[in-house]
Order: C-alpha cells, then sequence, then structure tokens
C-alpha cells in the first residue's frame, strides 16, 4: 500500500445553510492522479479549493505531507492549482507567465531563467516564450497554465477540469501527454472533473461525489465494475438497473427474481442481505449479448424486438423493448462488415449475459 | 448585391460622428484658428478681416503673427499656462490617488451594493454644477461651516483662510471631476477575473504583490482615460478658479475669457485658446502614438 501524502479527515464545507462538503475523509497517495469525479454541486470543487486555500473547511483538518494546513494562506501552500479557465495574466508573455511563481520565491534570476526554460521545453513551448496569451491557441494556453502550475515544484498540483475547454481530439492527445508529464516530475495531482471519460484515462483512483460526501473510491475499473452503489452504477458509463427481489441468497451465488424480466438472474457470488430482501441489478449494456436463437440456460436471458439502432462505427447501441415494455440498452462491437451478421430494426432477438456481469446492491 | 446595402449602411455609421465632430468641433476650430491671425479693431465683430478685395481684383491675405508672438512677450500668458498645468497635473494625480480605492471597492462590492454606490457617485450631477462650487465657498470661507465647528470645538482659535487659495482649487476641481476619473476606473475593475487574482495567490503572491502586479497593470487602460477626462478639463476650468482661486495667479481659462470679454481682444483670445489647444493635444498624440505601439508589441 502507497504512503498516505495528503490526508483529509472529516473536512466539510457549509456556505449558509447549504452543505457544500459534507463529513469527506480521504487519502491520497504520493504520485498518484486522483480524480474527484461529479456531477455539478456535487462539491467537488469546493474540496479542491480548500485544498488551495481559497475556502476554509467549516470543520476537520487537512494534512499535506504531515503538514496541518488549518490557516495557512494559498500564497504559502505548496500546492499548485491549473484554473478551469487557465486564468492566464493577460499583459504577461507566457515566459512571464511562468516565472511569476519563482519570482515570488525570490530566486536568483539565472536559476529562474534555467527553470522555465526546462518546463517550456516539457510542455513544448519553448519557441513561444515570448507570445501573449491571446496569440496562442486553447491547446498551448492549456500547456502554459500547467507550465505555470508545475515550474514551482508544488507537492501537490490541482487541476481543475484541465482538459474541458479542448476538443475532442485534442482532448486524447492531452491526456496522454499530461499523464507523461506527471510521471516524468512524479507530482501527486488531485483532478476534479464531472467528465468521466476524463477520470478514467487519467486517474490512478477515482472518487466519486454526490452531494458533497464521496460515495466510492477505487480505480478506475473497480468503480465502473463493482460500483458500491446505485447512484454510482447508474452515473459511471450506461447501465441497465433492474429493481428486483433476493430469491436464494447461498454463499457461492445469489438469485434475483426482476419483475421486468422473465428470468431470475443468477450472480456467481453470494452477500449479506437479509431474506427476501428489496435489491437493485446493474447489467452494463456492452455485457449483454444478442442472439437471434434462444439461450440454452435458464437463468439471464431476456426476449424482446429492437426498436432503435445507432451505428457509431465502431459499435452500435441498440434499444430492445422486453415483452413488459421495459427497454433495454446493449451495445455490441461491429467486429465484422458482414450483412447477415447486423441486427435491423424490429428484429425480434434474445439478450443473454454471463453470471459474473451483473452487479447486485440493496438500497 | 448583397454587400451593397451593409457598405452603404456602414457609411451611414461613421457619416454621423463625423458629421458631429466636423460641424461642432472642424468649423468652429477653423473659425476661431482664423480669428486668431487677423488684427483686433473697433468694429463688429472686433476683428479685421483675413482676407478683402483689393480694388475688386486681387483678394489680399493678411495673416498676422503678432497675436502670437504676443503670448511669449507678457509674462502673465506663461504664468497662466504653467500654473494651469500645475493645478490640473496635481488635481489629477489626488483625483487617481482618491478615486482608484473608491472605484476597487465598488468593482468588488456586492452587486446590489454596486449599482447603489455607482448612483451615488453619479448624483452630484443631478444638481448645478455651479450651485456645488458655490456651497464650497459656504464650508471654506472664514465665518464658513469648517472653521465655524473647528473655532467652536476649540481646535483653533483664529480662522484659517482656505478661500482665494491653491487648497481651495484643489478642493473644487478634484470634489467636481472626481467622478470622471471613479466612472472609467470602474469600468475597467469591474471586468477583472477574480481567478487571475486566486492564480497569483496560488502562485505565492501576497495580496498587495498581486494587486501591483496584475490589477494595476491590468487597470492602466482605465487610469489613462480617467486621468484624460480629469486633466484636459482641468487645465481649462474657469468657473472653479474664478470662484474659489487666487486673485494674484490666474488659470489659463480665466485669461482666456478676460481677453473675449474683458478686452474684447478677439485675436489674442484665439491665440490664446490655439495655444493651449496645441499645449494639450500634441502630448496627448505622442502618448497615444506611444501607447498604440507598445499594444503592438505586447
Amino acid at each position: 500500500m502507497a504512503d498516505t501524502y495528503v490526508r483529509m479527515e472529516r473536512v466539510s464545507k457549509r456556505f449558509g445553510d447549504s452543505v457544500a462538503v459534507n463529513n469527506v475523509s480521504l487519502d491520497i497517495h504520493k504520485g498518484e492522479i486522483f480524480c474527484l469525479l461529479g456531477g455539478s454541486g456535487c462539491g467537488k470543487t469546493t474540496l479542491l479549493r480548500m485544498l488551495a486555500g481559497f475556502e476554509q473547511p467549516t470543520s476537520g483538518a487537512i494534512y499535506i505531507d504531515g503538514q496541518d494546513l488549518a490557516g495557512i494562506p494559498p500564497y504559502e501552500r505548496p500546492v499548485n492549482m491549473m484554473f478551469q479557465s487557465y486564468a492566464l495574466f493577460p499583459h504577461m508573455s507566457v515566459h512571464a507567465n511562468v516565472s511569476f511563481g519563482l519570482e515570488q520565491e525570490g530566486l536568483a534570476r539565472a536559476e529562474i531563467r534555467r527553470r522555465v526554460a526546462e518546463i517550456l521545453d516539457i510542455v513544448k513551448l519553448g519557441e513561444y516564450a515570448q507570445r501573449k496569451p491571446h496569440q496562442l491557441s486553447g491547446g498551448q494556453r492549456q500547456r502554459v497554465a500547467l507550465a505555470r502550475s508545475l515550474v514551482k515544484r508544488p507537492k501537490l498540483l490541482l487541476l481543475d477540469e484541465p482538459l474541458g475547454a479542448l476538443d475532442r481530439k485534442l482532448r486524447e492527445h492531452t491526456q496522454f501527454e499530461l499523464i507523461s508529464i506527471q510521471e516524468r516530475l512524479g507530482v501527486t495531482c488531485v483532478v476534479v472533473t464531472h467528465d468521466q471519460e476524463e477520470a478514467m484515462t487519467l486517474a490512478t483512483r477515482v472518487g466519486v461525489m454526490n452531494r458533497g460526501e464521496i460515495v466510492q473510491v477505487g480505480t478506475p475499473r473497480e468503480i465502473y465494475e463493482f460500483p458500491s452503489t446505485r447512484f454510482v452504477a447508474d452515473f459511471i458509463g450506461s447501465v441497465n438497473l433492474f429493481a428486483g427481489r433476493l430469491t436464494e441468497d447461498e454463499p457461492d451465488h445469489v438469485r434475483v427474481s426482476c419483475g421486468e424480466l422473465p428470468a431470475p438472474v443468477f450472480i456467481d457470488h453470494g452477500m449479506s442481505a437479509p431474506p427476501a430482501a428489496d435489491c437493485w441489478v446493474a447489467i452494463r449494456p456492452e455485457k449483454i449479448d444478442l442472439t437471434r436463437t434462444a439461450p440454452a440456460q435458464t437463468d439471464n436471458w431476456a426476449h424482446g424486438v429492437i426498436i432503435n439502432i445507432a451505428y457509431l462505427g465502431d459499435m452500435s447501441v441498440y434499444l430492445v423493448r422486453l415483452a413488459g415494455g421495459r427497454e433495454v440498452r446493449i451495445t455490441q462491437t461491429n467486429r465484422t462488415r458482414k450483412p447477415e451478421e447486423q441486427f435491423k430494426w424490429d428484429e425480434s432477438v434474445y439478450l443473454s449475459w454471463d453470471a459474473s456481469s451483473p452487479v447486485v446492491g440493496v438500497g | 448585391m448583397s454587400t451593397r446595402a451593409p457598405r452603404w449602411g456602414r457609411a451611414l455609421v461613421g457619416a454621423v460622428p463625423l458629421g458631429w465632430l466636423l460641424l461642432f468641433f472642424m468649423v468652429p476650430f477653423i473659425i476661431v484658428f482664423g480669428i486668431s491671425f487677423s488684427q483686433a479693431q473697433l468694429s463688429i465683430p472686433p476683428y479685421a478681416p483675413l482676407w478683402e478685395w483689393v480694388e475688386g481684383q486681387v483678394l489680399a491675405l493678411r495673416l498676422h503673427f503678432a497675436n502670437y508672438a504676443f503670448l511669449f512677450t507678457d509674462a502673465l500668458y506663461i504664468s497662466s499656462y504653467l500654473y494651469s498645468l500645475k493645478v490640473a497635473a496635481v488635481s489629477t494625480v489626488l483625483c487617481l490617488l482618491l478615486g482608484y480605492p473608491m472605484a476597487y471597492g465598488m468593482a468588488r462590492a456586492a452587486p446590489a451594493t454596486r449599482s447603489l454606490l455607482l448612483m451615488l457617485v453619479i448624483l452630484p450631477f443631478w444638481t448645478s454644477f455651479l450651485l456645488r462650487v458655490y456651497a464650497w465657498i459656504g464650508l471654506l470661507k472664514n465665518n464658513g461651516v469648517i472653521n465655524n465647528v473647528l473655532m467652536s470645538l476649540g481646535v483653533i482659535h483664529h480662522p484659517i483662510v482656505m478661500m482665494q487659495t491653491d487648497f481651495a482649487v484643489y478642493i473644487g476641481i478634484v470634489y467636481s471631476y472626481l467622478p470622471f476619473m471613479i466612472l472609467p476606473l470602474y469600468s475597467n475593475l469591474e471586468k477583472h477575473e477574480r481567478t487571475l487574482l486566486e492564480a497569483a495567490a496560488d502562485l505565492g503572491a501576497r495580496p498587495w504583490k498581486a494587486f501591483v502586479r496584475i490589477t494595476l497593470p491590468l487597470s492602466r487602460p482605465g487610469i489613462i482615460a480617467g486621468a484624460l477626462l480629469v486633466f484636459i478639463p482641468a487645465v481649462g476650468e474657469y468657473v472653479i478658479p474664478s470662484l474659489l482661486g487666487r486673485t494674484d495667479q490666474l488659470m489659463i481659462g480665466r485669461v482666456l475669457s478676460d481677453e473675449f470679454f474683458e478686452n474684447r481682444d478677439w485675436p489674442v483670445a484665439s491665440a490664446v485658446a490655439i495655444a493651449m489647444l496645441l499645449l494639450l493635444v500634441v502630448p496627448i498624440v505622442i502618448f497615444q502614438r506611444y501607447q498604440s505601439r507598445t499594444l503592438v508589441h505586447r
């Protein structure tokens, strides 16, 4: 287990009557990229601003590298932030923007020049040093902002929606560039984002936030494949959620009967819940198989009619209406170009899935 | 076809301010400029025509440069010019020192408070400018409000002479022109992104340092606009120094009006006016040229 570098202990923040952050405890490891993921108003930005020192927690404590940050103003924290709007100083050149932070430390001119040149080199902006921010493209501005926050070698780097303002192609490119720079410099990062794709690709671990609380912390794979709550299952990716009732609860499997499905859902692990408890079952669209013939199994299947197809190139999204009227979302990769393998509108199809695929939970 | 109408419309839009300037600035300027080269005489109008037909055949043009030369021979004019520039410069600096914190406070206030403060700044314009300057006489004179209060409190035993001093002129000008400094500064400061100061703090700059490095340079256009709006009218100010100011040292606006109305020497008065204009326009044009050049280089 990696060592804890940033620790939040029962941190809460209230603005008047509303609770922005509610009793959050969180450990962030040295050198990792930790993503705070959540919808707007979930408290993720407030949490970030408390780390930067722009907001003070109403209660609780924040430690970085063992140092209690209470009462330390932003300009004395070993923390730097890359702002969502970049907040580049418009009247200063790229070089002046990046050297600003070092000048505040009172470093020698030669040292400042060396470190600015070094970081501009890393973000590949060496030849743009004399440009003003308004003479740069969006992607270049983003890199200036990154360089400016990295040049002080902070113990903790905060990134507020770092890729939000970039177009799709540039995002993907920048995403990987960001990771490689982070690995090279070994800086610990906290990223705030509402974009799960951004969180998934950047993060070592993700903390999913809802209504001021952290509802699940885990690797991108963990929160996608093993969501601990109905909210996380629904929030991350797309999912088919069914309400059901436990009919069998054995150590090695459970069976759930869902009113909207013709057959029971069989799941290959046990759970601890009261007998016959109400529960939810979540099945990801890509984990459902579409076939024209009925599957052999007695559990884990359904039957319906394709009512909508979205062709996305690499894959297709099918909307299937079951006998009871429930619509289920299924994605299939388009592995061949054979026309006979393509499903068509109004086609009658069978749905089936593996016993390891559904996620089951109570409450 | 499609570009015709917009082009025509654009020309019209440009023609309105151009026509306005031509009619109300350029034409009077040319008239005054012409008069400044003429010669005073007892007639209506009280100056000799610039040109006339000699024997109905030759157009004779008579330009007198003596009016301008006269400005340099009489010490009154030069000292009035210098005094006007000094009063205007000091007043501008005082307006900036007072107006900047006020504009900054307004820009940082809550939106609801902001519009209230803005109205308070504009409020004095609702009463007559002349009345407000007269009110200062009531405050500043020997048995005025300020002296009476100080004497009744026992702070002073003899009234402080404030009327007919430079002090009174500065009070009058700063008081009257402060809104012209505050408004452009406020409209500039209000647009500043708050996150820039957060970024500066995040990078290790204390609040004061962030102000000097970020807010102040970014408010430069507001400072320049405010300074010009105060300085230019203050140089030619007539009412305030006449009512509150010294009698032994006149400002150029007063000299100008005396030449027109007391001496009825329109040509010299016109020369005074043209000289004042050059005195103001030349440095401003040079300054703006420099401004736009630094903007290009950025």
